[in-house]
C-alpha cells in the first residue's frame, strides 16, 4: 500500500503541472493589455510596470509560463492589489474557513447520503423509499443559495435559533471558541450538505440497486445469509467500490457550492474572496487562489483513491 | 488443389502494462509462430480451450488485428496491411454471438447492403436481386429484410450473418464459433447449412470451436492449438481417435462421452502457464505426463509423425495408443 | 413514438413534462403580455408587497416590478440553460466517441485532457474563466458549459467503448465501411439515446450553475434581470423585505425539479433494463401466490417436488417458466435435469430455497419437501436456516457467484458461521479443511486469496467448498461446468462423482450437456417448455428414448469419434412460455404429431421412476400409451418452410 501512495503522489506532478498550465492559459485569454487588465482598477504606471516586470510579460508565453512556475515553487503567488497582501497568506486563511465549511458538509452528506440510499434500496418502493426519493428530488432541485436564504429566514428570522451570519475567519476565534464556531457553522453546513446530499443518496441506491442483482448475492442467500448481512455486508461492500469515486466527484461539489452559500451567510471562505477579486479584478488573487485550491482538491483525490484500493484487491496496487 | 489461405510464422504480441510513451512494462504472446495452410474448398478445424489464441488469430485473418510478424496470403496475394475492406472481398467473418453481431438499429436489408455497397460499388436495383438470392440460398423469407434484429432468434441471426458474410463474394469464411452460442437442436440446423454452402458456393472454410465433437464433425483438418501455438495438425477422423501430442490426447480423454466412466484424465490438479511469465522450452510440459528433459530446454516444433499428422513434442503418444 | 409513450405512462414525469412546457410557453410569450417594463423603476414604490399598487408579485428595492423582471429573468435563465446543455453535450460527446471509437493513443491523451478539466472543483474552472472574459451572461454560459465537457465526454466515451467493441463495428470494418461511416451509422444511433439521458438529466443542474454564477454577480449583468441575480439582489434586503426572494427562488425550484422529473422520465423510458423492470431489488425469498392447497408428501425422497410452478409476471405478459414439476431425489442419488435455454430447468433448481428473483418470479402452484417439511410459502427464517444448511447451490459462473471483494477464506467461514455457533479461528480451520477436500493445491496459501486471482476450475472447487461447508443433505448444481475448459471440467467432475460417493450426498445436476449426464448421473428428468416430458434411469433415457424430443434431441448431440458428417437437427424453435400451445408443447415440432397431440394437456405417465408426457412414445415404457416408432432421426437437409415453421 505504501508503494501505491507514492505512486499515486508522483503521478499527481503532471497533474498539479497541468492544472498551472490550465490556469495559466485562461489568464493569457485576457484580451488586451494584461497588465492593465490584472491590475484593473489599480493600474497605476508603478503598478503596471512592476507587473510587466514581476510576470515577464514582454517574454513569449512558454517562457512567461516557466517564470510564472518558478515563483509558485519558490512559494511567491505574488501580492494583492486589493488586499495589499500576499496571495498565499490570504488564501490559506480564506481556505481554512472553507475547509471548516465544505468540510462539515462533507462528512454529513456522505454519512447520510450513503444511508439514505441504501436504506432507499432495501425498502424499494416501500415508503421510507419514497420519501427519500421525494426528499432527494427535491435536494437536487433547490438552489443552495435559495435553500441557505430560506434556512436564514426560518431559523435566524423567525425561531432565532442560529446567527444568519457574522462568522469571523478562523484567525479571529479567540474570544467565541469552538461553541460559537459551530454554532455559525450549523445554518450554512446544512444548506450546503443537503444540495450533495440528494446526488449522493440516488447514486447510493442506484449502486446497490445494480449490486443487488448481482449473481454473488444470490450465492449469499443461497448460503444462508439473511437479509441484513446481505444488504449491509455483502450488498453495501460491493457497492462502496462504485459511491466511493461518486464522493471523491461530489467533495469537489460540496467545495463549489460553498462559493454560494459563503455569500449568502457571509462566511470569510475562499469562494467569497474569489468571487470578491473577479469583480475587483485582482487577477493574482484569483490566479493563485484558484491554483491553491486546486492543488489541494487534487491531494484530496488521492487520498480517494488509496480508500478504493483499500476497498477493491481487484485495483492493482 | 491450391492454397487458399496460407500463413507463414504469423504472430502476435499485445503490450500489457501500456504507458503513453516509451515501451510497455511486458508482452503476451497471444499467437506464437503459426505456419498453417488451407487448401481450397477444404474445411480446416481449429480447436483449444480459452486463451489460446483462437480467436486473435482469426482476427488477424481478416484485417481486423494487425500481425506483429508474418506473413498471410489470400489465393496467392500477400496480405498483411490490416485493412478489413482490402480483406473483406475475399475472406469474410461470421461472429461467434449471432444477435451482438447485428446491429441493433438497423434493419436486415441495411446489415445485407452494406458489403454490396462498400465493397462492390453495387447499384441499387443489383443490390436488391443479389440479396434475394442470397437470402433464398441461405433459406431466410424477403420479408424478414425489413426487421431489426432483436425479432430473430439465435439461429436465424447467425444464418443472417451467414448472408452477409455470402454477400461479400468472399470466397474463404473464418467461422468463429458460429454454434456455441446456439442450443443443441439449432446447431445442427446452421452446421448442415454451411456444409451446404460450402459444397453448393465452393467455399473454404476455418472452423474455430472448443467443442471437439463439432469440429470434427465438419472439418476435413484439424489444428489444435494450445497456449498460442499449433501443437498438432492432422485428418479430422485421425487426430482425435489417435492423438500424438499428449495435449490433444488430454482434450479428447477429458471430452465427456456417453458410456465412458467419468474420471480425471489429469491425476494432477494443474491451470495453465502463466501468459506473462512463460515457461521454457514446451508450453505443456508441465501438466504432460510424458515430459522428457528436453522439453524444457526447447520448443518443439512441428514434426512429421506419419500419415500427413504434424505434432510438436519430442516424445509423442505411440502410434498404437488410442484415446481411451 | 414508443418512446414518448413510455415518459407519458410514468406519471410524474409527465406532469413534469406538462409543467416545463407551461414555464416554457409562458417564457415565449412575454415579450406580448400587459407587463410593466422590466428595467422601469419607480421609486415611490420600493419593495411593495405581493398585489400593492397594482404589482401583482411586489417590486424590488428599485420600485421595479416583479412579475414582469421574473417573466423576463426566465426566458433568459432557460434559454442559458439549455444552450449551455447543448453545447456541452455535441462537444463533450464528439470528444468522448472519438476517443471512445479509436482508442489507443488518441483516448489516452483525450482523456487525460478531461481528467485534468476535473482535477478542478468545477466552480473553480468557472470562476477562472470568467475572471478571464469578465462578468457578464455569455461568459457564463461559456464558463457552464466548459466545465460540464468532461462530465458528457467521460459517459459517452464510456458508452462508445461497450459498442466499439461490439462484432457488429467489427462486420461493418469487413463490410467494407471507413471510419467516419461507422461512427456515423453504426455508433452514433446507438449513442443517442445516452446523450440524450445525459442532457435531459443535467439540464437542471446547469441552469442552477448558471443561476449561480448570475447570483454572485458574474452572470447577467444589472439592470437585466435572470432569476440568479434577482436572487442575489434580493439577498441583500432578505431580513427586511423576505418576499422579494420567493418568486424568483420558487421559479428556479419549479423549472428545475419539472426538468428533473422529466428527465428521470426520459432515462427509465431510453434505459432498456428499466423497462424490463430488471432494476428490481430482488427479494429475500421468492413471492409465493399458490392457489389451492399444498399438495401431499409422497415420501419419495429427500427432496420432493410435486406439481412445481413458477411464473415470471412481468407487466402484460406471464411467463410460465416452470408449468408443474414432479421430481424427487434420495440420499445418495445423483438426478440429472437436462434441457436446452429456457427450458425451466434452472428455475425449477432455484424455486427449490425461494431464490428465483422476485420480481418478476412467482411460485404459483404445488410443493417442495425437503426431509418432509414444505418449503414453498415457509417462513422466511426458517427458509433461511435450510438455505446451505441441508440444500446448498453450486452455481454457473464462479467468477460471477463469488464476492469479488471478500477473500475466498472469508466466504467460506461465513457459510460456516451463519448456521454454527463457532469461534473464527475452528471456522478457518474448518475452511482450510474444505479447500483441502475439494484438491485446491496450496489450500494454506489459497484461502487468503481473492476469486479474481485463481482459474476458473480452482474458483468452481471454492463453490463446491462452499456447498459442503454444512453437510447439507442436498446439493443442487446448477450447470457448473458450463463456464469451463473441457479439461477443467471433467476435473469437476471426477471431484462431485467422488464426493457424492464418500458423502453419500443427493445432488440434482442441472445441465444441457448428454455426455455429461451420462458420465455422473444415476437418472435423468428431460425439460421442455417448462415441463418435464421423459424421465427414467440415466441408462434407459440413453438406450430408448421414449419421447420424441429426447430421442431427436440425443441424435443431435455429435459425438467424438466418428469422423465428418452432417448432422441431425430439430426443426423449429421451441415456444414462447408466455403463449404456450395447447397439448403437447413439442406438437409443432414433432413429425408424428397428430390432431390428438394439440387437444389436451398430455399427462406424465409411467411407474417406477420411468415415465413419459407423449401418446405415441417411441419405445415401451410401462404404464404409458403402446409405443409407436417413428422414423429413424437422420442427418435431413433443410427446408426453407421446415425451419421457419415455428415462426
Amino acid at each position: 500500500m505504501g508503494s501505491y501512495i507514492l505512486k499515486r503522489l508522483v503521478s499527481a506532478v503532471p497533474v498539479v503541472l497541468g492544472l498551472t498550465i490550465v490556469v495559466f492559459l485562461i489568464m493569457a485569454m485576457i484580451p488586451g493589455d494584461p497588465a492593465t487588465a490584472i491590475l484593473g482598477a489599480y493600474a497605476t504606471p508603478e503598478n503596471v510596470a512592476r507587473i510587466n516586470r514581476d510576470l515577464g510579460l514582454d517574454q513569449p508565453l512558454p517562457v512567461r509560463y516557466f517564470i510564472w512556475l518558478t515563483s509558485l515553487l519558490q512559494g511567491d503567488f505574488g501580492r494583492s492589489y486589493s488586499l495589499n497582501r500576499p496571495v498565499l497568506d490570504e488564501v490559506w486563511e480564506r481556505f481554512q474557513a472553507t475547509l471548516l465549511l465544505a468540510g462539515a458538509s462533507f462528512v454529513i452528506c456522505s454519512i447520510l447520503g450513503v444511508a439514505a440510499g441504501v436504506v432507499s434500496a432495501a425498502r424499494q418502493y416501500g415508503t421510507a423509499d419514497k420519501a427519500i426519493t421525494f426528499a432527494v428530488l427535491l435536494g437536487i432541485s433547490i438552489p443552495s443559495f435559495f435553500l441557505g436564504m430560506m434556512l436564514i429566514l426560518i431559523f435566524s428570522v423567525s425561531l432565532g435559533w442560529f446567527p444568519p451570519s457574522g462568522m469571523q475567519g478562523l484567525a479571529y476565534l479567540g474570544g467565541g471558541g469552538f461553541r460559537d464556531v459551530a454554532h455559525h457553522l450549523v445554518l450554512p453546513a446544512t444548506a450546503l450538505a443537503l444540495v450533495a446530499l440528494g446526488v449522493i443518496a440516488r447514486l447510493s441506491r442506484s449502486a446497490m440497486l445494480e449490486v443487488l442483482r448481482q449473481d454473488y448475492i444470490r450465492t449469499a442467500r443461497a448460503k444462508g445469509v439473511d437479509e441484513r448481512g446481505v444488504v449491509w455486508r455483502h450488498a453495501l461492500k460491493a457497492a462502496m467500490v462504485s459511491i466511493v469515486p461518486v464522493l471523491g466527484l461530489q467533495a469537489g461539489f460540496v467545495l463549489s457550492g460553498a462559493v454560494y452559500i459563503e455569500k449568502v451567510f457571509e462566511w470569510p471562505g475562499v469562494g467569497r474572496m474569489l468571487v470578491d477579486a473577479i469583480l475587483q479584478r485582482d487577477l493574482l488573487l484569483v490566479q493563485g487562489g484558484v491554483v491553491l485550491v486546486a492543488t489541494l482538491y487534487v491531494l484530496f483525490n488521492i487520498i480517494v483513491d488509496v480508500i478504493q484500493a483499500m476497498l477493491d484487491p481487484r485495483i492493482k496496487t | 488443389m491450391s492454397a487458399a489461405l496460407k500463413l507463414e510464422n504469423l504472430t502476435k504480441d499485445f503490450p500489457v502494462g501500456k504507458r503513453m510513451f516509451g515501451p510497455p512494462r511486458g508482452v503476451v504472446h497471444a499467437v506464437r509462430p503459426v505456419t498453417l495452410t488451407v487448401e481450397t474448398g477444404e474445411t480446416l478445424g481449429i480447436v483449444g480451450e480459452s486463451g489460446c489464441g483462437k480467436s486473435t488469430l482469426a482476427r488477424m485473418l481478416v484485417g481486423l488485428l494487425s500481425p506483429t510478424d508474418g506473413t498471410i496470403e489470400i489465393e496467392g496475394a500477400a496480405l498483411d496491411n490490416a485493412d478489413p475492406s482490402e480483406f473483406g472481398r475475399k475472406i469474410q467473418y461470421v461472429f461467434q454471438d449471432p444477435i451482438s453481431s447485428l446491429n441493433p438499429r438497423k434493419t436486415i436489408r441495411q446489415v445485407m447492403e452494406a458489403p454490396l455497397k462498400h465493397l462492390h460499388s453495387m447499384p441499387k436495383a443489383r443490390r436488391r436481386e443479389r440479396i434475394a438470392e442470397i437470402f433464398d440460398a441461405v433459406n431466410l423469407r424477403e420479408e424478414f429484410l425489413d426487421r431489426y434484429p432483436h425479432e430473430f432468434s439465435g439461429g436465424q441471426a447467425q444464418r443472417i450473418g451467414i448472408a452477409r458474410a455470402l454477400a461479400a463474394e468472399a470466397r474463404i469464411l473464418i467461422l468463429d464459433e458460429p454454434v456455441s452460442a446456439l442450443d443443441v437442436s439449432v446447431q445442427a440446423q446452421v452446421l448442415n447449412l454451411l456444409a451446404r454452402l460450402k459444397a453448393e458456393l465452393g467455399l473454404t472454410y476455418l472452423f474455430i470451436s472448443h467443442d471437439l465433437a463439432v469440429v470434427e464433425a465438419v472439418s476435413d483438418r484439424v489444428a489444435v492449438l494450445y497456449f498460442g501455438a499449433v501443437v498438432e495438425v492432422g485428418r479430422a477422423e485421425d487426430v482425435f481417435r489417435a492423438p500424438r501430442h499428449p495435449y490433444t490426447k488430454l482434450l479428447a480423454d477429458s471430452a465427456p462421452v456417453v458410456g465412458r466412466d467419468l474420471k480425471a484424465p489429469e491425476g494432477r490438479e494443474t491451470e495453465l502457464p502463466d501468459p506473462l511469465n512463460p515457461p521454457t522450452g514446451c508450453a505443456f510440459r508441465a501438466r504432460c505426463p510424458r515430459a522428457v528433459d528436453r522439453c524444457a530446454a526447447e520448443d518443439p516444433p512441428l514434426m512429421e509423425m506419419g500419415s500427413g499428422q504434424l505434432a510438436a513434442c519430442f516424445n509423442p503418444v505411440p502410434e498404437g495408443e488410442a484415446a481411451k | 413514438m414508443t418512446t414518448l409513450a413510455l415518459i407519458a405512462r410514468n406519471r410524474l414525469a409527465l406532469w413534469g413534462g406538462i409543467v416545463l412546457i407551461l414555464v416554457i410557453l409562458l417564457a415565449l410569450v412575454t415579450p406580448w403580455l400587459p407587463l410593466y417594463p422590466p428595467n422601469a423603476t419607480d421609486p415611490s414604490i420600493k419593495n411593495a408587497w405581493f398585489g400593492e399598487e397594482g404589482h401583482l408579485l411586489g417590486t424590488d428595492h428599485l420600485g421595479r416590478d416583479i412579475l414582469s423582471r421574473l417573466l423576463w429573468g426566465t426566458r433568459v435563465s432557460l434559454a442559458i440553460g439549455f444552450a449551455s446543455a447543448v453545447i456541452a453535450a455535441v462537444l463533450g460527446a464528439a470528444i468522448g466517441i472519438v476517443a471512445g471509437y479509436f482508442g489507443g493513443r488518441t483516448d489516452n491523451i483525450l482523456m487525460r485532457l478531461i481528467d485534468l478539466i476535473m482535477g478542478f472543483p468545477y466552480i473553480l474552472l468557472a470562476l477562472a474563466i470568467v475572471a478571464a472574459l469578465g462578468p457578464g451572461l455569455m461568459n457564463a454560459l461559456i464558463a457552464v458549459a466548459a466545465v460540464n465537457i468532461p462530465f458528457f465526454a467521460r459517459n459517452i466515451r464510456g458508452v462508445t467503448v461497450g459498442i466499439a467493441h461490439k462484432e457488429f463495428v467489427d462486420a461493418a470494418k469487413l463490410a467494407g465501411m471507413g471510419h467516419v461511416r461507422i461512427i456515423l451509422t453504426e455508433i452514433l444511433p446507438n449513442v443517442v439515446p445516452v446523450i440524450v439521458v445525459a442532457a435531459s438529466t443535467t439540464v437542471g443542474w446547469m441552469i442552477l450553475e448558471t443561476a449561480g454564477l448570475s447570483f454572485l454577480g458574474l452572470g447577467s449583468q444589472p439592470p437585466d434581470p435572470d432569476l440568479g441575480s434577482m436572487l442575489g439582489l434580493a439577498k441583500d434586503s432578505l431580513i427586511t423585505d423576505p418576499h422579494v426572494s420567493y418568486p424568483p427562488g420558487l421559479m428556479i425550484l419549479i423549472i428545475v425539479m419539472s426538468i428533473n422529473l422529466l428527465g428521470d422520465g426520459i432515462r427509465d423510458a431510453l434505459d432498456p433494463r428499466l423497462r424490463s423492470g430488471a432494476l428490481s431489488r430482488p427479494a429475500a425469498a421468492t413471492t409465493v401466490d399458490r392457489r389451492g392447497a399444498a399438495p401431499a408428501f409422497r415420501d419419495e425422497g429427500i427432496l420432493e417436488m410435486t406439481d412445481l410452478s413458477t411464473e415470471f409476471r412481468l407487466k402484460r405478459r406471464t411467463y410460465k417458466a416452470v408449468g408443474g414439476v414432479t421430481l424427487a431425489v434420495k440420499p445418495g442419488e445423483c438426478l440429472g435435469i437436462i434441457g436446452e435455454s429456457g427450458s425451466g430447468k434452472s428455475v425449477t433448481a432455484l424455486s427449490v430455497m425461494g431464490l428465483v428473483a422476485s420480481p418478476p418470479g412467482v411460485i404459483t402452484g404445488g410443493a417442495v419437501y425437503v426431509e418432509g417439511e414444505d418449503t414453498v410459502g415457509m417462513p422466511y427464517r426458517q427458509l433461511r436456516a435450510l438455505r446451505g444448511d441441508r440444500v446448498a447451490y453450486i452455481f454457473q459462473d464462479p467468477l460471477a457467484t463469488l464476492h469479488p471483494l471478500f477473500t475466498v477464506g472469508d466466504q467460506l467461514v461465513e457459510a460456516i458461521r451463519v448456521h454454527h455457533r463457532v469461534s473464527d479461528k475452528e471456522a478457518r480451520a474448518k475452511a482450510l479443511e474444505l479447500l483441502k477436500q475439494v484438491r485446491i493445491p496450496n489450500a494454506e496459501s489459497r484461502i487468503d486469496s481473492y476469486p479474481h486471482e485463481m482459474s476458473g476450475g480452482m474458483r468452481q472447487r471454492v463453490g463446491i467448498a462452499m456447498a459442503l461447508a454444512n453437510d447439507p443433505e442436498v446439493i443442487i448444481a446448477d450447470e457448473p461446468t458450463t463456464a469451463l475448459d473441457v479439461t477443467v471440467q471433467a476435473q469437476i467432475l471426477s471431484l462431485l462423482s467422488d464426493l457424492r460417493r464418500e458423502r453419500g450426498l443427493a445432488i440434482v445436476f442441472i445441465t444441457h450437456d448428454f455426455g455429461v449426464v451420462a458420465q455422473l448421473c444415476d437418472r435423468v428428468a428431460v425439460m421442455y417448455a417448462g415441463r418435464i416430458v421423459e424421465e427414467g434411469s440415466t441408462s434407459d433415457i440413453l438406450r430408448s428414448p421414449a419421447h420424441p424430443y429426447t430421442k431427436r434431441l440425443i441424435a443431435c448431440v455429435p459425438e467424438l469419434g466418428e469422423g465428418k458428417r452432417a448432422l441431425a437437427a430439430i426443426p423449429g424453435l421451441p415456444p414462447a412460455v408466455d403463449r404456450l400451445p395447447d397439448g403437447c408443447h413439442f406438437a409443432d415440432r414433432c413429425p408424428k404429431a397428430r390432431d390428438v397431440c394439440r387437444q389436451d394437456d398430455v399427462a406424465l405417465m409411467g411407474q417406477g421412476g420411468r415415465a413419459v408426457r407423449c401418446l405415441f412414445p417411441e419405445a415401451e415404457v410401462p404404464g404409458a400409451p403402446e409405443a409407436v416408432p417413428g422414423p429413424p432421426v437422420e442427418a435431413e437437409p433443410i427446408t426453407a418452410d421446415r425451419v421457419e415453421a415455428a415462426q
